[in-house]
């Protein structure tokens, strides 16, 4: 099979996978160096597609045969999809050419499960290998470990990539159970517990002062697969609650189940959940950087995030009562709550309050939705009055959501 | 009226000794006019203002305002020099100033640098290097070239980017403004070019489409997503946005289809061997 149609089944294969983050890890040249390669921390996006999605990566699989039948994946050992297979050189060979020419950060490489786990994981490390050994390689490696591939393999693993990541799949194991029978809750939870000791252990000095060895400075991140089971999104918070505690994760990404070609019978498809995706990802913003508890986010009967406004807003029009916040006098984890105000916007009026009061004239300055604070804070020259109280405030606050601008682009 | 020359575009040190002695005689804002010298002088356009060694109190700055000054100062607009020069004459009066940020110069200096951040992360992210081999007597020469065109003076200051991450190749990158050139080992800069100097064809640009195509998902269609953050301005110089309108045409077509596509029954015989296998 000629090289370009592999690549074109084995990105496909691959594209399921929302994570494409190229941050987070050390800063490296390829100064002193005999290759090329390096990273710069914040991670870089050097193209989107039309998917809104970043492009940083080369984003594939070695290959897309596996022993697995998980219903809702794209490579499940019953889809009658194509099946293609990489040669470690060929992985090692594109990603050094596309990196030349600046087309992407680095490599992210996943497998389907051929023969077992320690076979799989092996040759996703010897790709790794080569790129660091033989091309002294200095750019951004990412693998996806298999879980349950022994603990020689991951420190090997570890030794060449900037990050590792298992992917969860379904935010409950009964979930798992059912729609990927072969895939083990348990031993996915292990993997991560370990993963989080090797990584906690790399940043530690030993007792004899020796630097410990080097391992995935990037961290580990999971993925969840948000609609193709029934879990409510009070659950799904729960979970990564808990991953990001127990298992230290740089990131929780979500990934409404999408359409894919030759689908299982088990499962019949729908348009993805976009929506619900982005609030999940707003309310997991609210954990890491606004000071959310996972247990307060979701606010309806439902045990779903509310599609029409923001899981901060919800929370503010369901805690009336502890508005409006004085913008020049209340704490810091009270502001970081007030609707529209970005942890940013917080800095600075932060800082500023310590020079002199803020008006609502400087607020209109800064890069907020005066429509969406205004109801919830008080200023010298501006006070809510029965706004904050009013019935529709939550109509008036809505946005439009609906992805309207498809239409644009659609074939007549 | 006094009448600063700088050498360049980017030239800090100059804006910053003509700004101190500025000050230190107690000359205004509305005083100055700032010139870059390779511009077509006027008729009066002669600089009467000689930076000088001066005596006296020296104002001593935030570091802050430097960093931020070293940034905004790459932002294309004439008229960045005296804005700066203002913020300057402010910050003796209201040291705090730069807390401010909803003051209207803190402001506007704040989003004239972090355009020039911006304009910065986006060179590193969409140059793309074309691959070229040029005979030079019986040698030939391998290297990489690159067309790009910044919005702001940010070429300098891109370079310790480029150089580190392309250490050991050969490669130039042109642009309007300026030219910057990596041998392996030392790094030198000449005039602007014009863009038919650069190359426009590389034979691995195919594979970078092929791959562009087979990673956008057609059933998760947002086009304003990725214009926030790959403007129209970029496109053409980025090999695989002559995708774009294709992929994004066909899109829901793709997604309905694989919707309404039946389910097919298993054809591969591991399907079998597995489940026999299982019992």
């Amino acid at each position: 099979m000629e090289l370009k149609k592999k690549l074109e089944i084995l990105a496909d294969a691959a594209k399921y996978d929302a994570s494409c983050a190229s941050s987070g890890t050390e800063k490296r040249t390829s100064i002193g160096g005999n290759g090329i390669g390096s990273t710069t921390g914040m991670g870089i996006c050097h193209s989107y597609a039309p998917d809104g999605r970043c492009i940083s990566l080369l984003k594939i699989l070695l290959t897309n045969f596996c022993v697995y039948d998980c219903v809702y994946c794209v490579n499940r050992v019953s889809s009658n999809v194509p099946r293609a297979r990489f040669s470690v050189e060929e992985v090692v060979n594109l990603t050094l050419s596309f990196y030349r020419r600046n087309y992407i950060e680095g490599l992210f490489l996943s497998s389907g499960i051929i023969r077992n786990p320690d076979y799989t994981m092996e040759q996703v490390v010897e790709v790794a290998r080569v790129l660091r050994e033989v091309h002294d390689f200095r750019g951004y490696i990412h693998l996806k470990t298999i879980p349950d591939a022994s603990p020689e393999l991951m420190a090997r693993a570890g030794l060449y990539a900037d990050r590792l990541s298992i992917n969860i799949e379904l935010p409950t194991i009964a979930s798992l159970h059912t729609l990927a029978p072969e895939k083990d809750g348990q031993a996915i939870r292990r993997s991560m517990g370990q993963l989080r000791l090797k990584i906690d252990e790399s940043k530690d000095k030993t007792l004899t002062g020796k630097k410990p060895q080097r391992f995935a400075p990037g961290g580990q991140s999971t993925q969840m697969i948000v609609g193709a089971d029934a879990t409510d999104d009070r659950v799904i918070l729960n979970t990564s609650a808990n991953l990001y505690g127990a298992y230290r994760l740089r990131r929780v990404y979500y990934s409404a189940f999408s359409p894919i070609p030759d689908a299982s019978k088990m499962l019949p498809l729908k348009a993805p959940p976009l929506v619900r995706e982005h609030r999940l990802y707003q309310a997991d913003w609210l954990m890491r950087f606004y000071g959310f508890d996972a247990v307060e986010i979701v606010t309806g009967q439902d045990g779903m995030l509310d599609l029409d406004v923001d899981p901060k807003t919800a929370w503010a029009l369901q805690h009336r009562e502890q508005f409006p916040v004085d913008l020049n006098r209340a704490p810091k984890a009270m502001l970081l709550r007030v609707p529209g105000l970005g942890v940013t916007s917080v800095e600075r009026i932060l800082t500023a309050r310590n020079v002199r009061a803020v008006r609502y004239e400087d607020l209109t300055r800064l890069r907020v939705s005066m429509k969406k604070v205004l109801p919830f804070i008080v200023l010298p020259d501006h006070q809510p009055g029965r706004s904050l109280d009013a019935n529709d405030l939550k109509q008036r606050l809505q946005q439009s959501i609906a992805p309207q601008q498809f239409s644009l682009f659609k074939a007549a | 009226m006094q009448l600063v020359r700088l050498k360049c575009e980017t030239d800090f040190e100059g804006w910053r000794n003509a700004a101190r002695s500025l000050l230190a005689q107690g000359i205004a804002p509305e005083e100055v006019v700032w010139r870059v010298s390779n511009k077509i002088t006027g008729l009066f356009d002669t600089p009467n203002f000689v930076p000088t060694q001066t005596q006296g109190p020296q104002l001593t700055v935030p570091r802050d305002f430097l960093v931020l000054c070293k940034t905004a100062i790459l932002y294309r607009d004439p008229a960045r020099f005296g804005l700066l020069y203002r913020l300057l004459w402010r910050l003796r009066k209201e040291p705090d100033l730069l807390q401010v940020a909803f003051d209207p110069d803190v402001l506007k200096v704040r989003n004239m640098a972090q355009a020039v951040q911006r304009d910065l992360h986006k060179m590193k992210a969409f140059v793309r290097f074309k691959e070229v081999h040029i005979q030079e007597n019986d040698k030939v020469w391998s290297g990489f070239i690159a067309w790009f065109e910044p919005s702001h003076f940010v070429v300098q200051a891109s370079a310790p980017f480029f150089t580190g991450r392309f250490t050991n190749m050969h490669w130039s990158i042109l642009t309007p403004d300026i030219c910057m050139h990596w041998d392996g080992e030392k790094l030198s800069y000449s005039q602007g070019a014009n863009k038919i100097d650069a190359p426009t064809e590389d034979a691995g640009e195919d594979l970078w489409r092929a791959y562009y195509r087979s990673i956008f998902n057609p059933a998760r269609l947002k086009v304003s997503a990725m214009q926030a953050q790959m403007p129209k301005k970029y496109w053409h110089n980025l090999p695989e946005a002559e995708l774009i309108s294709e992929l994004i045409v066909n899109a829901d077509k793709r997604k309905d289809e694989m919707i309404a596509a039946l389910p097919t029954e298993p054809q591969r015989k591991i399907v079998k061997y597995i489940a026999e296998r299982k019992g």
